[in-house]
């Protein structure tokens, strides 16, 4: 392998050497490359999953059946959840450690750069498989992006195969992304940049990579029971063989639980670059954010049953995991106050990165308090599986997750691509999004509290209004996100102000000492770090 | 170029990320018994213990308190069998031997074979009925259009909580007539 690593150094006397057309994409190794691919095609994703957003909205806009059948219905929620969590969020932040990564710790590539390109470039493939299983006759997926068995073994259609085969090579692309991150943060710092010294993003980057190595496994686990019981007489999951159904929700959300921090820890770390940045002060707190972080990723493993608080758990049970769910507010709110003590007495100005990144933190703490309200075992009976679940983890992931990854595109779209993301725009991007955003899933609440359950494509009548609201906000958001493409396609296209190597006033890292564009290769002699670098 | 990097080893390091991608995948399927005895130690899933236990020692019956046990039966989707008990409500002193008496009778006009898979609510009782005899422990074989009458001996262990006043048991009949015939005959083999 360290034959690989070194193929780098032969370049170093002409620096930007590299294949042009199409072969430099496909056989790329190189760390800048790679992270453009998997951020072009997280975004795409992310208008493929957000198109099956909208159909389900237009169906939902007045009760009755309007638009599609209740099955390709289904097919919708499923795929557009497995798109979103495994299209569009995980790749976005593979991308960015790709990209960020190495520069911000001052080595010249990922570790294992080969593995690199593999990694990405098998994730097109799954993607083609799981969306081409729709064309199949009784349609792709539509157990719900969580595979349910026995939905997904005794009443699925065969394109259960396809799913499976496609989660599994989706699983083998994180897995290589995380040991690649690993082994790039633990060897290839530059002198002087310890462990306490790596800025936030890095830091969340590798305690997520390691909930990647501790879970997408045992997804792969999960998918190949299901494929073993559907096609190969094995009864994990089916009473009459012996096996237990409600041992399939065990499994996979032991799985699923650290899967929802694997996209949000990457989020804290953009964040805590941001914030300080634009508030023109160090981090508040950075050690205890550290800290935070690994007692967040740790505690992720002793809540997975707060799923599953209706199947009938002792009570014994549904205390423990409430206890331990509420729990985890306390890191959560370490961080969030963390970033407002960072803001406090700042020099803050409101470029779209900060502007994003604000947003995220006051619409991150509503689906915080949100997931509070559903750990309380009692009154999650009548708030399980409604809209206020819905609610719930859209605030989190979308306002969250997806908001974080925009604050970052923002942040570093001029190191990319060397010219300043068109601020109008931008500005125009967010305003229309967090207006959006929040008649999209705020109502989602009150409809879920009054018993709307979720994936149904049709409801009761006094659902309408706020339906017909949230559908509204639906478009208005979906419509907006074209205005994002329109900003990085003008920065794509090398239109607009060109970018100075450090072009937010505030920011600190190792990224803003190389050139914008960032050269081809960056950092073949290491920086010396002196100081702590927040 | 290549020194200012003190190599540290990246094969090492990745194959010990690999050994633990390995150990995880083994630990989703070691998953599998660890939850089967478990849930067989904490009744955490209702399962009882479906294999015939020792008999009660009638010198331990516990007169001083009666459980209420409530029978439910009830064919899987597609299978169409009648199934009932006779009693539906049971009040018996802990340690008393009791039989009760379920029905099955097959209305097609071929010879099919079900299972029947007991579940008890709340779990924390699971552990404490015994059965001594069931129809449970084999799979039934019922030729078209033919009815059974099918026992099951069972007492509930002295040492159930007394908190736990009444319990559900569940008889959940599945249609095992293909994996019979293919010899994939399943009885529950937990111990």
């Amino acid at each position: 392998m360290s034959t690989v690593v070194d193929t780098h150094h032969e370049h170093d006397d002409h620096h930007d050497h590299k294949p042009t057309g199409i072969k430099r994409w496909l056989f790329t190794t190189n760390h800048k490359d790679i992270g453009s691919l998997y951020l072009l095609f997280s975004f795409l994703m992310f208008f493929a999953g957000g198109t099956m957003a909208l159909v389900i909205r237009a169906e939902l806009f007045q009760p009755g059946m309007q638009i599609v059948d209740p099955h390709f219905f289904n097919q919708m929620t499923t795929m557009h959840g497995l798109i979103m969590v495994f299209g569009a969020v995980m790749p976005a932040f593979t991308g960015l450690a790709n990209w960020m990564i190495p520069m911000m710790i001052g080595a010249p590539d990922m570790a294992l750069p080969r593995m690199n390109n593999w990694s990405f470039w098998i994730l097109p493939f799954a993607f083609i498989i799981m969306l081409s299983s729709m064309l199949m006759p009784g349609g792709g997926p539509a157990f719900g992006w969580t595979f349910y068995a026995p939905l997904s073994t005794t009443y699925s259609t065969d394109s259960t195969a396809l799913f499976v085969f496609a989660i599994h090579i989706m699983g083998i692309s994180s897995i290589m992304g995380a040991i690649n991150v690993i082994v790039t943060i633990m060897n290839m710092r530059a002198p002087g940049m310890t462990y306490m010294r790596m800025p936030l993003f890095v830091w969340t980057w590798f305690i997520t990579a390691f909930l990647l190595i501790a879970v997408m496994p045992v997804l792969a686990g999960v998918v190949t029971m299901v494929l073993t019981d559907k096609y190969f007489a094995t009864s994990f999951f089916d009473a009459a063989g012996g096996g237990d159904p409600v041992l399939f929700q065990h499994l996979f959300w032991f799985f699923g639980h650290p899967e929802v921090y694997i996209m949000i820890l990457p989020s804290f770390g953009i964040v805590s670059a941001i914030i300080p940045a634009f508030a023109r002060k160090p981090l508040f707190g950075y050690a205890s954010m550290v800290y935070a972080t690994a007692a967040i990723a740790g505690l992720s493993f002793l809540v997975w049953a707060h799923h599953m608080f209706t199947t009938g758990m002792p009570v014994f049970a549904s205390l423990f995991f409430m206890y331990m769910t509420m729990l985890i507010a306390v890191p959560t709110g370490v961080k969030i106050f963390n970033w407002v003590s960072t803001m406090w007495r700042g020099s803050m100005t409101f470029e779209p990165p900060m502007l994003f990144a604000l947003a995220f933190v006051i619409l991150f703490t509503i689906g915080g308090f949100s997931g509070i309200m559903l750990a309380i075992t009692p009154v999650d009976f009548q708030y399980h599986d409604t809209y206020f679940v819905v609610a719930h983890f859209h605030y989190v992931l979308v306002s969250g997750a997806v908001f974080s990854i925009m604050a970052a595109a923002y942040y570093w779209l001029p190191k990319w691509s060397g010219f300043m993301p068109d601020e109008g725009l931008a500005k125009l991007h967010f305003w229309c999004s967090v207006i959006s955003v929040n008649i999209l899933f705020f109502p989602m609440h009150f409809v879920g509290l009054a018993g709307m359950p979720r994936r149904i494509p049709d409801y009761a009548l006094q659902f309408a209004d706020i339906n017909a609201i949230v559908s509204v906000g639906a478009f208005l958001f979906g419509f907006s996100q074209l205005i994002f493409l329109a900003v990085v396609v003008k920065c794509m296209a090398k239109k607009g102000q060109a970018a100075v190597a450090k072009p937010w006033e505030g920011a600190e890292g190792l990224e803003w000492d190389v050139p914008s564009p960032a050269p081809y290769h960056t950092f073949d002699t290491p920086p010396k770090i002196e100081a702590p670098i927040r | 170029m290549s020194e200012q990097h003190s190599k540290p080893d990246n094969s090492k390091m990745i194959t010990r990320l690999l050994a633990s991608v390995v150990l995880m995948f083994a630990f989703g399927f070691a998953l599998v018994p660890l939850y089967e005895k478990f849930c067989e130690v904490t009744g955490f899933n209702g399962r009882t213990n479906n294999s015939a236990a020792a008999g009660s020692d009638g010198n331990l019956v516990d007169t001083t308190r009666l459980v209420t046990i409530e029978f439910h039966t009830r064919v899987n989707r597609g299978l169409p069998w009648e199934f009932s008990s006779e009693v539906r409500r049971l009040q018996v002193h802990p340690g008393e031997t009791t039989t009760v008496n379920f029905t099955a009778s097959n209305h097609t006009n071929r010879d099919m074979t079900g299972q029947a898979l007991p579940s008890v609510a709340p779990g924390e009782a699971a552990p404490y009925l015994l059965k001594t005899e069931c129809f449970c422990f084999q799979n039934q074989p019922l030729a078209a259009g033919d009815t059974a009458v099918m026992p099951m001996q069972f007492y509930v262990d002295p040492d159930i909580p007394n908190h736990i006043r009444t319990f559900t048991l569940s008889y959940m009949m599945y249609d095992m007539t293909e994996a019979a015939a293919q010899g994939r005959v399943v009885v529950d083999t937990s111990e």
